[in-house]
């Protein structure tokens, strides 16, 4: 069973106890945006098969939301951070880099 | 090929069984074929097949990281039905199972279609209204379906009780020419028939590149070495976005796991499929005797095709209210597959941004219904460049905001 830190309350909560809520660092766009971006924000997603960023929201808890970096073949968590950030904090990059050498993600370009 | 009929039996019997010839060849590579398949799950072998058999297309190569047959093809609970809301939902899916119904003929291979009958209950004032207009849609459509009422559905599966304190069944969607067919032998069947046209089927050969020349696919690099093609066709379910990187671009699609679960063999105690999406969940009983359950997917990106118990404990918990008798069985097995979910529950067969390259993927928890269809159809797509069974569900609806919305109809796994 995948277990979640919450980074708000700091309680380890198991899946039982959070809702999904998808892809993490969407770039959002509003009216007067074209289709091709609204497509991108709406449907396009990463799916990776691996380090995947994720929203999460400790619903039968705190019912805060929170941001998850997860490996989606080992079911390994990289770690659980604040959702009031565009990108994931050098920490959680650097625990991915080393566990996944060579590891990048298409729009951060981290590892370049 | 050798045809398998009552007289080969016989034949065989006679002299114990030492002439059966294997089903399809285990080929090696070409260096290049007229087109490429990835996949050999039912819905890429159904391409090649139709590719072959309707456009006369027969270099081609189906080519698998696994065994054939051993993705979704090969874990899925096997309901056919075709009583979707959308017009062009049921023009493919009807299409498939009607083809279902000649199938073993058409392959010389029995896929034990069994059109026992599926029945979607309605246990919620919500849930019967939304099936009487999906019944209207399906008398425009021509697609066979009746709403029935409690005493009918009670008659048509005893085992059921239908006056349950929470759900109490208030009626049902009931399809009586849907029904079950067993996955395996639809993989194998169409493999067979490949073979048979002089198709390559290539097994344990990953494919880890996709090789491009100005915009244009020019073939895939695998772990058995470089093949060359003049057009590709991505059939890969789950592996969809793994695939569409390779190529260049994204999908909209989700992978999550899906999984089932069957209890120990019992005594025929139910001849029709019972879909209960209230509860999410859905039974019927195997030809061995085991119950065979569906239940809900996870809600997040997953590649690891296990499953979670939470999600058993909840599908047995909503399924026993409605099936008491289902409390006293042992489950035996539980296993899970990774599905590929769109953003309007409709499936994607498709152009794509790299000329040559085509996409069948998106089928979700519903694509076993589909595969004589889908091969059907995406092989006119890839042979000619459209089909009429296609042409509604390309990549770009979503940027258009043309939705084949089937969440309604089909808010569960099936
Ligand atoms: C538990 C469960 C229950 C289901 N129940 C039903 C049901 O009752 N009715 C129904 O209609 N549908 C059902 N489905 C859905 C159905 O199983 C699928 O939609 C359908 O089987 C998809 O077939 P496919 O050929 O597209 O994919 P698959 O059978 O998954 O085949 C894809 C193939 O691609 C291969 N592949 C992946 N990546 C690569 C690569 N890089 N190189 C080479 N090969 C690769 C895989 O090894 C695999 O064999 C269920 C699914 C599950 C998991
Ligand atoms: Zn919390």
């Amino acid at each position: 069973m995948l277990i979640l830190t919450c980074p708000c309350c700091g309680i380890a909560a198991d899946e039982t106890e959070l809702s999904p809520g998808g892809e993490a660092h969407l770039t959002r766009h509003g009216p007067g945006s074209g289709d091709t971006d609204f497509e991108d924000y709406l449907f396009n997603r990463e799916n990776a098969r691996g380090v995947h960023f994720e929203r999460w929201r400790h619903a039968h808890g705190c019912g805060k939301w929170f941001l998850a970096a997860r490996d989606t073949v080992t079911m390994q968590v990289f770690g659980t951070y604040p959702a009031q950030t565009t990108e994931p904090p050098q920490e959680i990059r650097d625990r991915i880099t080393k566990a996944r050498p060579g590891w990048r993600w298409r729009d951060f370009g981290a590892a370049e | 090929m050798q045809r398998y009929s009552v007289f080969a039996i016989a034949r065989e019997a006679a002299r114990h069984h030492t002439g059966w010839q294997r089903a399809w060849r285990d080929a090696a590579p070409k260096s290049r074929y007229d087109v490429v398949i990835v996949g050999a799950g039912g819905h890429g072998l159904a391409t090649a097949f139709y590719l072959g058999r309707n456009f006369g297309i027969t270099n081609v190569a189906v080519i698998d990281k696994g065994w054939l047959g051993g993705g979704n093809t090969g874990r899925n609970t096997t309901i056919i039905r075709s009583n979707y809301l959308q017009d062009s939902s049921a023009a493919i899916y009807e299409r498939s199972r009607d083809l279902y119904e000649t199938l073993s003929h058409e392959l010389n291979y029995n896929v034990m279609f069994s059109p026992r009958g599926v029945m979607m209950l309605a246990q919620t004032e919500h849930e019967l209204r939304g099936y009487q207009r999906t019944a209207h849609a399906n008398a425009l459509q021509g697609v066979e379906t009746e709403i029935i009422g409690p005493e009918r559905v009670k008659q048509l599966c005893p085992i059921m009780n239908i006056d349950g304190p929470r759900y109490p069944v208030l009626g049902a969607l009931w399809q009586p020419r849907a029904g079950t067919a067993r996955h395996d032998a639809v993989a194998w069947g169409y493999a067979r028939a490949c073979s048979d046209m002089g198709m390559d089927i290539i097994q344990n050969c990953e494919v880890t590149g996709i090789r491009s020349e100005g915009g244009r696919v020019s073939g895939v690099s695998t772990t058995k070495g470089e093949i060359a093609c003049d057009k590709l066709g991505m059939v890969v379910a789950g592996h969809s976005g793994v695939l569409a990187e390779m190529a260049g671009f994204r999908l909209p699609i989700e992978s999550v796991a899906l999984q089932a679960l069957v209890s120990e063999p019992i005594k025929p105690c139910m001849d029709v499929v019972v879909m209960a999406n209230t509860v999410h969940g859905y039974l019927s009983q195997s030809d061995k005797g085991e119950m065979v359950i569906g239940g809900g997917t996870d809600g997040f990106v997953n590649y690891t095709q296990r499953g979670s118990f939470h999600h058993v404990e909840e599908t047995v918990r909503a399924l026993v209210e409605t099936f008491p008798m289902l409390s006293r069985l042992k489950m035996l097995r539980q296993w899970g597959g990774i599905v590929d979910i769109t953003g309007d529950r409709s499936p994607v067969l498709s152009k794509t941004p790299l000329e040559g390259c085509f996409i069948n993927a998106g089928w979700g928890t519903g694509g076993f219904k589909a595969i004589p269809g889908s091969g059907w159809g995406f092989a006119e797509l890839m042979a000619r460049g459209h089909s009429p069974l296609c042409d509604e569900f390309g990549l770009e609806r979503f940027r258009e905001g043309r939705f084949i919305d089937e969440s309604v109809a089909a808010g569960v796994a099936h």
